[in-house]
């Protein structure tokens, strides 16, 4: 089965590193999904969005990324984010309360959590 | 009698003075490795950013962006100097003090005005006790940066940068607000545990790194782009800056961690020096006091076996 390094790296710190086989994110013109051997695209990420990587294994990981870019080479797809967090590190109670948050910007991040927790909104 | 007592309370003040000072070389020695930490982590990022924008310049040939064209005549320059928030960290404050007036100088012998951004309460003091004008300063979070603290400073500057492209000589542009042309930082690079060197740096317009060379994988791949080139640098450059900004934050804390173990270990060093020195005049004070006791006792035993032997 084909696969592609994937690399998830937030700015403090490397998210997650592995190999995939589909990775799903939304770019600021749309969703895009990305299979081994995808031609090459370099992409903004949406503010609140999710990158949703199937793994090799067969797993997926999912990551609320936010202020992001995402670098697409033929074998590689790297995700850059200003702050990530991956699905099951998230803070459900603490993205629910800053739902309600006066800044539409927070709200936006709050909600691209809860969906990457794999809570509805 | 006086001067023992009087020993005696220095050397219990030294040594407590040597505990503290120890105590904060101990805490400083473990931060330290948590910074290191830090840099560590941060590495991937900034390379993956600095990949993606060679990847940029490489496909979108004519690349027309504020924070990459030269400005014709530069005036108004930004300095942005990274000091620590505490003091107690030896040279380290004064290091990157000295460095960033040598910047100051060198840009004013070149007819550019600079203009001051300060990180750190040390650095604010200095500036505020020589009455010396600064434009912004941040404080609160020398020793653990987050990228949020980096991101402020760098949008701030970014902001008067890209307010100085229209400026007429000292007049604002349409804009109506005075901008800079051109950004600097000083900070301090952690060279080892021992040697930790200010360094100044530029960090706009940025200086694009065309290289000949071919990329191992033999041709460039030629990537699309969602939105457009223009959009994606316009809003890859200012992250980049941040990067950059946050990189010399970490930078900045390290050395500032590893400064303050070196003058604490200095510290606690003299302390146990004085403690002994104190001890050995102590002593002999004790000794001087006891030899004169005896002197006393044996001269007065005399003195009545004279008086005794009179009678």
């Amino acid at each position: 089965m084909a696969e592609m390094t994937v690399e998830l790296v937030a700015v403090e710190r490397r998210l997650w590193s592995g190999t995939g086989s589909f990775v799903v994110a939304q770019t600021t013109e749309g969703e895009i999904g990305i299979l081994p051997g995808h031609e090459p695209v370099l992409g903004q990420l949406v503010e609140g969005g999710i990158v949703k990587v199937t793994t090799t294994d067969g797993d997926t990981v999912t990551a609320a990324v936010h202020g992001g870019f995402l670098s697409v080479t033929h074998d590689s797809v790297s995700v850059l984010a200003e702050s990530a967090e991956l699905g099951e590190e998230i803070d459900v109670e603490a993205a629910k309360q800053a739902l309600t948050a006066e800044d539409e910007a927070e709200r936006t991040r709050a909600a691209g959590r809860l969906r990457a927790a794999g809570q509805s909104v | 009698m006086a001067q023992l007592r009087e020993l005696r309370s220095k050397i219990r003040s030294t040594k407590s003075i040597g505990k503290i000072t120890k105590a904060m070389e101990l805490i400083a020695t473990s931060r330290i490795t948590k910074a290191q930490a830090r840099v560590q982590a941060s590495r991937p990022y900034a390379s993956e950013i600095t990949n993606v924008l060679s990847a940029l310049a490489g496909a979108a040939a004519n690349l027309d962006h504020p924070l990459l064209v030269e400005r014709e005549q530069p005036r108004r320059v930004a300095v942005l100097v990274v000091t620590s928030d505490k003091g107690l960290c030896g040279g380290y404050n004064a290091n990157v003090l000295r460095a960033t007036e040598e910047l100051l100088s060198l840009l004013r012998e070149q007819g550019k005005q600079p203009l001051l951004y300060v990180i750190g309460g040390k650095g604010v003091n200095y500036y505020r006790f020589r009455e010396r004008e600064v434009t912004d300063s941040w404080t609160g979070f020398s020793q653990q940066p987050r990228y949020e603290n980096a991101a402020t400073v760098g949008e701030s500057l970014v902001k008067s940068f890209l307010a100085g492209a229209d400026d007429q000589g000292d007049q604002p542009g349409e804009d109506g607000m005075l901008g800079v042309d051109e950004l600097h930082i000083v900070y301090t690079e952690f060279r080892s545990m021992l040697t930790q060197t200010p360094v100044a740096k530029r960090m706009a317009p940025l200086e694009v790194e065309y290289t000949d060379e071919q990329p191992p994988s033999g041709l460039l791949p030629t990537y699309d782009f969602e939105p457009s080139a223009e959009k994606l640098l316009g809003a890859l450059l200012p992250k980049y800056i941040n990067t950059r900004i946050f990189a010399a934050l970490l930078e900045s804390a390290a050395s500032e961690l590893a400064a303050q173990r070196n003058a604490m270990k200095a510290a606690s060093d003299n302390a146990s020096e004085l403690v002994e020195t104190y001890t050995r005049l102590a002593n002999q004070a004790r000794q001087a006091q006891i030899t004169q006791e005896i002197s006393e006792i044996v001269g007065g035993v005399d003195a009545l076996a004279a008086v005794g032997s009179d009678d």
